[in-house]
């Protein structure tokens, strides 16, 4: 069954947060990935594998640029889940 | 009708590593001096790459002066005499002629004259498909003694404003001499390609572009982000697999030595892989950047002369890129 935005959100933050550090609750769907969380490209790698992984999704390579903020990718992982 | 009797070649049942010999560039290179051209900062370099410095030859200390210093020391230390090597294989992309190969310059200029001498070319994965081959032609009979080399000079084809890997890469060789041995010590190689990335890691253009001024010196280029997510997650499974076709479990392993890409790969496949912390990492990529086809044979010499491995342990070697081409075997510390 498909996963809510907050189910995503709440799942995505874990993820962030095991790759980073970044308490849970600043993972929040204004934020963007490198201006407020800090996250470089080869992190942000690394959490859309685990995302893909998580939620059973394909996140193509060259989407990842365009998935500039939490909610960017919280759309994404939630559209794609179909 | 009958015809008369071939002979064939006797095979052996076990090979191993005798020894290593390395050699790097004289220089090194601080990110402070290659900072400035790709607009960053020594403090970026280190936490996206790990690297500190990186070992650079100049113009005074060819490829060749490289992997002669390090064959020199793997066959001294393997206590043979070059006239004993019977086949030079030499893995290289930064070999400046189209023709002759370097592996029959090198076997001239070590002794090893009329060695059969071939080069391989498949960049970072370079040095462990030379040890496969090695492996082959020592079990088959077909040669006691094989010199491997992996040498690079990459900063010949690098470009200072390139901010894709130019500023990772570090020039040097490694060596390694397989012969016959009473027990294994190499393990069977997991090893591939994936030539529908062969975009991924690759030079601005090819000779033929830049003979007819269609394109600059040609220089490597990756797709970084790419090649990150390849290098750790389909590496992880041929990690796994060459341990599992070598029939023992992580922590077996005295020591992991990955290809000396980037810190941030090697540290998320020590992650991935779950090892121990029994398990030395190599991480020569600190001090000496990423060396391509020289990179593991560096990286495992430095372990050993650190006393961080012993000789006797188990490692797993891995490299992979351009190609994209792979491969991993569990050896024997030389």
């Amino acid at each position: 069954m498909a996963l809510s935005h907050d189910e995503v959100l709440a799942g995505l933050a874990e993820i962030v947060n095991e790759e980073t550090g970044i308490d849970t609750d600043s993972v929040k769907m204004e934020k963007s990935f490198t201006n407020d969380l800090d996250i470089d490209s080869i992190s942000m790698m690394t959490i859309v594998v685990n995302a893909e992984e998580k939620f059973s999704v394909k996140i193509p390579d060259e989407e990842v640029k365009n998935l500039l903020t939490v909610a960017d990718a919280v759309n994404f992982i939630t559209s794609a889940q179909g | 009708m009958s015809h008369a009797k071939l002979n064939q070649f006797e095979t052996v049942r076990f090979s191993k590593i005798y020894s290593l010999g390395a050699s790097r560039g004289h220089l090194r290179v601080t990110n402070d001096e290659i900072a400035g051209p790709i607009d960053s900062s020594d403090e970026w370099i280190r936490q996206r790459t790990g690297i500190v410095t990186r070992a650079r030859a100049d113009k005074d200390q060819s490829l060749m002066d490289m992997a002669v210093e390090a064959s020199k020391e793997a066959i001294a230390g393997a206590g043979i005499q070059p006239s004993d090597i019977g086949a030079v294989i030499f893995s290289t992309i930064s070999h400046p002629y189209q023709t002759p190969s370097a592996a029959t310059l090198l076997a001239e200029l070590i002794g090893a004259n009329p060695a059969p001498a071939f080069d391989i070319s498949a960049a970072c994965a370079g040095y462990c498909y030379g040890i496969a081959q090695a492996d082959a032609l020592v079990r088959s009979g077909v040669a006691k003694y094989v010199l491997v080399v992996g040498g690079e000079k990459l900063s010949d084809f690098i470009d200072p404003t390139d901010r894709s890997i130019s500023f990772l890469l570090g020039d040097g060789a490694g060596a390694a001499i397989v012969g016959p041995s009473d027990e294994a010590g190499i393990s069977p190689t997991v090893w591939g390609s994936d030539g529908s990335h062969w975009s991924s890691v690759s030079m601005t253009g090819s000779l033929l572009d830049f003979r007819d001024g269609e394109a600059g010196w040609p220089t490597i280029r990756q797709d970084g982000l790419t090649v990150f997510k390849w290098a750790v997650w389909e590496m992880v499974k041929v990690a796994q697999q060459a341990l599992d076709v070598a029939g023992i479990k992580a922590e077996d392993l005295s020591a992991l030595v990955t290809h000396q890409a980037n810190i941030r790969i090697i540290d998320e496949l020590v992650k991935q892989l779950k090892l121990p912390e029994s398990v030395a990492v190599a991480r020569d990529i600190v001090n000496t950047g990423n060396t391509s086809a020289a990179s593991v044979p560096l990286a495992m010499h430095q372990l050993l002369k650190d006393g961080a491995v012993k000789p006797g342990g188990l490692a797993l070697q891995i490299g992979f890129g351009a190609g994209l081409a792979f491969a991993a075997q569990v050896v024997v510390l030389p």
